[in-house]
């Protein structure tokens, strides 16, 4: 691993690295240059062979979303960025847009490019300043280099990015959620079908990726199909439907350990590696209990499910949901799950849109559960309420609009699977961390 | 024809039928509950009480079902689909949806205006668990009776359906109503000082499939299981809304609008819903009367009716063109049709007219744009023309008459002295002549006015007879468009007023009882333009007066 040379954080951490003088000078831009004299389905091709998968959490390959779009469509036809990185302890994007905001701006105007889109949205959650202020002073680089703009380069492509700040909220990660807050309305995710690809912002054809895949994008078109296939996991055989998990890929390194930041690896690093290796180990000499792979929505890997690769398939194997935004929170063994899982419930309690029913109600009623074991009033059928209850919410059973259920159910499922003893101990012994109930359920 | 199989059973639907799993299961005869859907509304598949599983029949015959729960608005038919709504599955979705509807509402049905007819509670009753197992405390949120002059909001009873945020959004377009806050804190709400006052804000009570949105004017007033409905028409514009009057011993609480595809949809204006009021008014007729020289002479039914037929045959025989009758477009087609005849009867040169039709601005369309001005396509009229049967009427007129004579002619002819003896049915309750237009009958030699409220007309009348509102009896009623629909008597109006019909067939000498269906018949065949009422019995929907075959419809005058 240690000859492994970073590209996507490769000028991170340079002096001026975000100004469009560096950028240029260490050869930035030339990746748009050439892709503008591609024909656009050819650098979707070049992307589609790559295999590269997005990089928001649901790792869906790339170049098959943008194929999607309808043929011939008269347009206009929209790229939307998702900059709304809300999924805790994840940061990969916001170093990319603090530190070089213009390898994520070529990729997008690469992207526009390839599915003939003259109009990309950079919606970046609201809590970003420092990446908006960097952003947009990229953006306005790039404009008055001619970069954006009209005729970019005689080649007679026009381009015009938008930055759009949200106002803070989880579920406009959620793609659909982040259209329509786009379009100025409350983020309640849409209803699909009709995906984006055909009907979504301003009801035109709209393809939403993620910031770290459009940094990617800008690296294939530098380096090539062949230098992206050379990292990462190739296909699992004995799965038909995989499409490996190639590429670098940034993890995030937080919660109990000596050195928490942002390490490029290539995909298929373990959690282990990447506590002793990267992060600095556990901290205070303590040993990991748990570790959340990718998101707190993921769920948990227990202390001996370290040793899984965290490509994409790696976490699902642990019973987990997916490698999600591959940001790892190290939870040490002097730790409650009782209260890690009460704050995961917090979160999603307070960051359910309240659409549908079953999301809206049982968010808030696994954080009222939760809030009552605290208090020391936990009763051993609570444990598997709770799991009924978060096994009736998502996507997955069915039950509601979008993914953000089945996020908040996942490490609930998980926790009380794999550390019930835990939970049975600690309702049992009627501990009682916490006063009056009332500071538990203060959600805002 | 496209089959679809719901829980074992084939259900046959149309070519070009858009149906959804909710409307194919109740054509076959199985409920899917839901609550956020509505038919005349968007669709939002929120409330997640409509699930059912699908699949597919494949041409072998072999059923491949969706691993997953489908929302049954939310999923339209095709041939071949199998729809299974009683599945195990699907039950245990449906009682956990209900229990997480029922963690944060209050069950406080005992003083809540919608039991008896709630979602919560007929759905809990039939597919919900029975027992909560919530132990902690429920989200409390604040009661708003901000929200609109005639609305309330009870917060926590609400399920967020959202409903009523999409009504103001679609059909009044007016958007009043949002939602605002997150997850389980989110309420309904209004922008601040713009409550939801437009003129549909009613329906959004209606569409409540909870206790959530009350009607301050029917709050706290009845139980709605002591309430009896009859079906009827709303008499406040040519739109002829179907509604239901509901009452309890002959009080009327409250109208509601009925679906009707034919008249107006699923909805009624506020106009029409709280309108309703004089119905009661303590300015209500509740005796016939003679007079003579500012003096009564009598107030028995059985002594007025006669003198009033001798009178006008004397006034006839004095000079046999002098008499006009005046029929209000708010009688019905048999009202008009009686009173033709019985002044026909008293001489065949009697003239007969329309009353007044009281016309208030434009035609008001909805859905408002951001500019209040009318957006297409309509969804809702609230028509100018504020009488229910002009139409009606002016057929019967145009069949005995020959033409449609309006009131201000017969004004003018009493103020030349052509017309010394005047009958007036009434039913308008803004009045059956205008105030300004009053003082023109003062050279009447007889004026008879039937109405069913005390004013400067009926003071000056040497006959009063205390009729019925609209509520109180049956009849037909023809809407703008020439729909034909039934009313209903609802209740019985005060002691002493009679249903107008019932007067008429008095002063007409016909012997029995005033029977709706009976005197259609007769109407269909004396008069070519009504003879779709034929059928006697016109149904929930009503009957299109244009159904009768065009060749049919003579053009008369």
């Amino acid at each position: 691993m240690s000859t492994f040379e970073p590209t996507l954080l490769a000028r991170v951490g340079k002096p001026e690295s975000q100004s469009l003088e560096t950028y240029r000078r260490d050869g930035g831009y030339e990746g748009f240059k050439k892709a503008l004299g591609m024909a656009p389905v050819d650098v979707v091709n070049l992307v589609k062979d790559s295999g590269l998968r997005g990089r928001g959490g649901a790792g869906f390959p790339t170049g098959l979303k943008w194929t999607f779009l309808p043929k011939d469509h008269p347009g206009p036809i929209y790229l939307a960025i998702n900059a709304d990185e809300s999924e805790p302890a994840t940061f990969n994007n916001r170093i990319l847009m603090e530190e070089d905001p213009h390898q994520v701006l070529e990729g997008i105007a690469i992207s526009c490019h390839a599915i003939k889109s003259n109009k990309a949205y950079l919606y970046l959650r609201y809590e970003y300043g420092r990446s908006y202020r960097v952003l947009q002073k990229a953006i306005d680089e790039c404009y008055a280099a001619g970069l954006f703009g009209k005729n970019i380069h005689g080649s007679g492509f026009d381009l015009d990015v938008v930055l759009h700040r949200g106002a803070a909220a989880y579920i406009c990660g959620e793609e659909t959620g982040l259209i329509e807050s786009l379009e100025g309305k409350r983020a309640w995710p849409r209803i699909k079908p009709p995906f984006p690809a055909i009907e979504g912002l301003f009801r035109k054809p709209t393809i939403v990726n993620n910031i770290e895949t459009m940094a990617c994008v800008k690296q294939i078109l530098d380096r090539g199909v062949d230098w992206f296939k050379s990292m990462g996991v190739p296909p699992d055989p004995k799965n038909p439907r995989d499409p490996g998990s190639y590429g670098p890929k940034l993890y995030c390194i937080s919660g109990h350990v000596n050195k928490p930041g942002c390490v490029e690896l290539p995909m298929g690093i373990t959690s282990r590696q990447l506590i002793d290796e990267y992060g600095g180990g556990v901290w205070k000499g303590r040993k990991a209990k748990a570790v959340v792979p990718g998101g707190i929505s993921m769920g948990f890997l227990s202390a001996d499910e370290l040793d899984l690769p965290l490509d994409f398939n790696g976490p699902g194997k642990a019973g987990c949901l997916g490698l999600g935004t591959a940001a790892i929170t190290v939870i040490d063994d002097q730790t409650s799950m009782v209260d890690v899982l009460f704050n995961c419930a917090r979160f999603f309690a307070h960051e359910s849109c309240g659409q549908c029913t079953p999301c809206r109600e049982g968010t808030a009623w696994i954080h009222k559960i939760l809030a009552r074991i605290r208090m020391g009033e936990g009763q051993p059928r609570d444990l598997d309420l709770l799991s009924e209850v978060a096994g009736s919410m998502g996507i997955i059973p069915g039950t509601t609009i979008c993914g953000l259920s089945d996020g908040a159910a996942w490490p609930i499922k998980n926790a009380i699977k794999k550390f019930r003893p835990e939970f049975e101990e600690y309702i049992k012994t009627g501990r009682k961390t916490v006063k009056s109930v009332d500071a538990l359920m203060e959600v805002h | 024809m496209p089959t679809v199989i719901v829980n074992n059973k084939p259900v046959e639907i149309g070519p070009t039928e858009k149906l959804n799993c909710i409307q194919v299961a109740q054509r076959a005869g199985d409920e899917i509950p839901s609550y956020c859907w509505h038919h005349d509304l968007s669709v939002v598949a929120s409330c997640r009480m409509c699930l059912v599983e699908v699949g597919e029949k494949k041409p072998d015959g072999t059923i491949v079902m969706q691993p997953k729960l489908s929302p049954g608005c939310q999923t339209p038919v095709k041939d071949g689909m199998v729809v299974v709504s009683n599945s195990e599955k699907v039950l245990a979705a449906q009682k956990a949806t209900l229990e997480y509807l029922l963690l944060n509402h209050p069950l406080d049905c005992p003083v809540c205006d919608q039991a008896g007819e709630c979602g919560l509670q007929d759905y809990s009753y039939k597919y919900g668990r029975g027992y909560s197992r919530l132990q902690e405390p429920k989200n409390i949120k604040p009661d708003k009776d901000y929200i609109g002059d005639q609305i309330t909001l009870f917060t926590d009873r609400c399920i967020m359906c959202t409903r009523c945020v999409r009504f103001t959004r679609e059909i009044s377009g007016t958007s009043e109503l949002q939602v605002v806050s997150r997850g389980t804190h989110e309420e309904i709400d209004i922008f601040p000082g713009d409550p939801c006052n437009n003129k549909l804000a009613g329906n959004v009570v209606d569409l409540c499939p909870v206790g959530a949105l009350c009607s301050k004017d029917f709050l706290y007033q009845q139980r709605v299981w002591w309430l009896k409905s009859k079906n009827s028409v709303c008499p406040g514009c040519s739109t002829g809304c179907s509604i239901t009057v509901d009452q309890n011993e002959d009080v009327l609480y409250r109208l509601k609008p009925r679906e009707n595809p034919q008249a107006q949809g699923s909805f009624m204006c506020d106009e029409g819903r709280f309108g309703w009021k004089y119905v009661h008014s303590d300015q209500r007729l509740t005796h016939p009367e003679q007079r003579s020289g500012g003096q009564t002479i009598s107030k028995d039914w059985d002594a007025v009716l006669p003198a009033l037929r001798s009178a006008l045959k004397d006034a006839v025989l004095k000079n046999p063109s002098k008499l006009a009758v005046v029929i209000s477009p708010w009688a019905t087609v048999e009202e008009a049709y009686l009173l033709a005849k019985f002044a026909k009867q008293i001489s065949p040169n009697t003239r007969l007219a329309l009353g007044q039709v009281r016309v208030d601005g434009e035609d008001d369309l909805y859905p408002k744009d951001i500019h209040g001005k009318p957006a297409l396509p309509t969804k809702f009229t609230i028509r100018a023309e504020k009488c229910p049967n002009r139409r009606g009427v002016e057929a019967v007129l145009k069949q005995i008459e020959g033409k449609v004579v309006p009131f201000s002619t017969i004004l003018d002819q009493v103020g030349r002295g052509e017309i010394e003896s005047l009958f007036i049915l009434g039913g308008d309750p803004e009045g059956a002549v205008a105030a300004a237009d009053v003082g023109k009958l003062d050279k009447l030699k007889l004026l008879v006015v039937q109405d069913l409220l005390v004013s400067p007309v009926t003071a000056k009348a040497q006959f009063v007879l205390a009729g019925s509102a609209w509520a109180e009896k049956e009849g037909t009623f023809v809407n703008h468009a020439g729909l034909a629909q039934a009313i209903y008597r609802g209740l019985r109006g005060p002691e002493g007023s009679r249903p107008d019909g019932r007067i008429l067939m008095e002063l007409l000498g016909r012997s029995g009882l005033f029977h709706a269906s009976t005197l259609r018949q007769e109407i269909a065949g004396a008069i070519p333009e009504l003879a779709a009422l034929i059928v006697g019995d016109l149904g929930e929907d009503g009957v299109l007066l244009s159904a009768a075959g065009k060749a049919e419809l003579q053009p008369v005058g």
